[in-house]
């Protein structure tokens, strides 16, 4: 018997909404369907009216975990536009702005994994010490979601000595709590039984369908904008690409770990080879008329930004390629065949995140199957069309 | 005065009044345990140490709106969160802790109690099954046969591993059961395989995690439970704690030696008895995921079932090494 479950737009397994329309046979997922568009807020037509340093801001609040990711992509591609050169010290700790966020990315991650395949108290463990890593970021920039850090030409925040100490003192701590849940993770019967085998992608389907991150690093490809285009300071630090061959959601969860150790050894290179200097040069106001496509590797997968510029104070194109939406066609791909049980797990290996990745709303026709994009006009038009004979009280205004 | 006594037994001590305060209190304790291995703080607020909140939570929801979804069957909707917490209740009843003669069986403790009393532990699973395909509900449809697809698994080796120690006494009798290996202590060692195997299809049982299967919220939301709320959601909590205590008294019975000591230390005894097979049920909860419901079926008959029949022949051998 086939039957369809609805996962989403409101589902527990989903911090955010998305419908995934999935069609069972018993236990046994035969297809999956995503629906997008209940998480659209227009952040790329918004740009467009407010200046190259407002948008810093904006920017960074695409998303709410990778916040440095998406600012950073954005403030790479404005300094190429403008010809400017941050100086070393900047790019210095805004790369290791950029790992601690990595590192909190990738346990925030784990306990959310955790908690999907109904082990809560890894869960609560991996959340408990994720604090040490806010903590750090809180010393940093003062804040811990959204740092601010990033500015046109460099970073806004110096550090001295006793952060240096303060942030290499917790990162110990860090280290060795991440080795246990390495340990844990990886041998805990109950949890790889539940991880392992589950969501294959293999190679090939990997390439093919654009997967990104550790996804695409979990099925054996050693892809990483890190090491194949460095940005930032990234082609004088010794780190490795990590990869796994099992395709899984544990080779998924195989990689994030190892990925937290690169990072703590990319921070302790970082500050112990921390160059004196300035912090940040002084931005123009205009950059000239110009384009450039900015790749950033954030702790979900390539993050790439689109820059257009006319020679004003306002961008005249942003276009923002979030790293889910590089996933999504991976994840149909990974949840056919497998169980209803493994669907949160499957979703979440990828990191969704899910208004960063929310663009437009497309209409889909459901008897012909066509899609067509369509203005708030038209919307109220087709409002009109669905009962035209039918008498209305009053037309609604906003303000209401 | 008989008919008082009987009154005062069925709906003060040992019976209702009794069962809630107890079965809350085991509530809390479980809850509080695994907050406190998970690094929590737990209930905290109501009642010294939050040792009131399953009772708030339990008049909480007895105050809520309940709804009855349009197309569920409403007449068994209804009535089976009442019908499962009479069942566990029952059960209670039969735990040999209070008003038993061991010489003279009666309505309460005679041979054979320990059949019904499974059977009426296996009853709270069909009105969990009933419950969820009631509803019509999707999710509450795919819980509802996880439910039974799991009660595949775990019920066999239940049964062999609790018959075992019955086997040993010669009794199918709790209270005598109980008094076998009160008697000769040493004995208990046979069964601890058994122990552990009765221990791993309680928590299967119960649907505490690594089972909880058919009410995984992050797969099919509220599984069996969705669209239960109020007043039934409140019934049909109170029959799981009731269900965890039965269970667990069943364990004490069975495989440490019952409640001696009459009615204040056989109190004493039950008490502590339950809270450590609980702590054992609370420590399996913690340390655990969730694992699959073909993984249970399987798990199920490729060890805990052949590990039983080992218990089986284990405790053929030593009785015949005894006798």
């Amino acid at each position: 018997m086939n039957f369809q479950i609805p996962i989403g737009p409101q589902h527990p397994a989903l911090k955010e909404p998305i419908g995934l329309r999935i069609t069972v046979d018993g236990e046994i997922i035969r297809e999956a369907d995503l629906r997008l568009g209940y998480n659209h807020r227009g952040i790329e037509k918004l740009a467009e009216s407010k200046t190259w340093i407002q948008n810093i801001y904006l920017m960074e609040r695409i998303c709410g975990i990778c916040s440095h990711s998406h600012t950073t992509c954005y403030v790479q591609g404005v300094e190429k536009l403008m010809e400017i050169q941050a100086p070393k010290r900047g790019l210095y700790i805004r790369t290791l702005v950029a790992e601690l966020e990595r590192i909190h990315s990738h346990l925030l991650w784990l306990g959310v994994a955790g908690h999907e395949a109904g082990f809560d108290s890894f869960f609560m463990y991996v959340w408990r010490d994720r604090e040490i890593v806010m903590d750090i970021l809180e010393i940093i920039s003062g804040n811990r979601v959204h740092y601010a850090i990033n500015t046109i030409g460099g970073v806004r925040r110096d550090l001295d000595e006793l952060q240096v100490k303060n942030i290499l003192d917790s990162l110990s701590v860090l280290r060795k709590r991440s080795e246990y849940y390495l340990n844990l993770g990886t041998t805990e019967p109950s949890f790889v039984a539940r991880l392992a085998g589950v969501g294959y992608l293999s190679k090939e389907d990997a390439l093919a369908l654009c997967a990104v991150g550790p996804t695409l690093r979990a099925s054996g490809v050693p892809m990483d904008v890190r090491k194949d285009d460095p940005y930032a300071v990234y082609d004088e630090v010794p780190f490795e690409v990590c990869t796994a061959d099992t395709g899984d959601v544990l080779g998924r969860t195989v990689v994030r770990i190892k990925e937290l150790f690169q990072s703590y050894n990319i921070i302790e290179y970082l500050l112990k080879n921390l160059p004196t200097g300035p912090i940040a040069v002084r931005a123009p106001r205009r950059p000239k008329s110009n384009e450039v496509v900015s790749r950033y590797e954030a702790p979900r997968g390539e993050n790439i930004h689109y820059i257009k510029s006319n020679g004003t104070e306002k961008p005249e194109r942003l276009k923002v390629r979030a790293p889910t939406l590089g996933n999504y066609a991976a994840t149909i791909k990974m949840l056919k065949n497998g169980f209803i049980a493994d669907v949160p797990l499957i979703f979440a290996a990828i990191d969704p995140c899910i208004c960063c990745a929310e663009r437009a709303v497309a209409i889909v026709d459901a008897r012909t199957g066509q899609e067509k994009i369509v203005s708030t006009s038209s919307l109220k038009q087709l409002k009109q069309n669905v009962s035209p004979n039918k008498e209305r009280k009053r037309e609604v205004v906003w303000p209401l | 005065m008989a008919t008082v006594r009987t009154l005062v037994y069925l709906f003060i001590y040992p019976g209702l009044l009794f069962i809630f305060i107890y079965s809350t209190f085991c509530e809390w304790y479980d809850r509080k345990l695994y907050a406190r291995l998970q690094n929590r703080m737990g209930p905290t607020h109501t009642g010294r140490g939050g040792i009131l909140q399953p009772i708030a939570d339990f008049f909480k929801l007895m105050s809520k709106e309940d709804i009855v979804p349009e197309r569920a069957d409403k007449g068994m909707f209804s009535a089976l969160p009442a019908f499962g917490l009479a069942i566990v209740s029952t059960a209670m009843l039969l735990i040999p802790v209070w008003n038993y003669q061991l010489s003279q069986p009666s309505l309460i403790s005679f041979n054979g109690d320990l059949i019904v009393l499974l059977y009426l532990l296996t009853l709270p699973t069909f009105i969990f099954f009933l419950a969820g395909w009631s509803s019509t509900n999707l999710f509450s449809t795919i819980g509802a046969t996880r439910v039974l697809t799991m009660l595949f698994g775990y019920e066999v080796p239940l049964f062999l591993a609790v018959l075992s120690p019955a086997i040993l006494a010669n009794s199918w009798r709790l209270a005598e059961i109980a008094a076998f290996y009160r008697q000769r202590p040493w004995l208990m060692l046979v069964n601890l395989l058994g122990f552990v195997i009765a221990l791993i299809s309680v928590q299967a049982k119960l649907e505490r995690t690594p089972f909880d299967i058919p009410h995984a919220e992050t797969e099919i939301v509220g599984g069996t439970f969705t669209e239960y709320s109020g007043k039934k959601l409140a019934l049909f909590r109170l029959m799981l704690d009731v269900e965890l205590v039965v269970a667990s008294a069943l364990l004490a019975t069975v495989f440490l030696g019952g409640f001696p000591g009459g009615f204040w230390l056989g109190l004493l005894n039950f008490i502590i008895k339950t809270l450590v097979v609980i702590f054992i049920l609370s420590l399996i909860r913690a340390t655990t995921s969730r694992i699959r419901v073909d993984q249970v079926v399987s798990f199920s008959w490729r060890y805990l079932a052949p590990l039983a029949v080992l218990q089986l022949l284990i405790v053929i051998l030593v009785k015949g090494l005894i006798s």
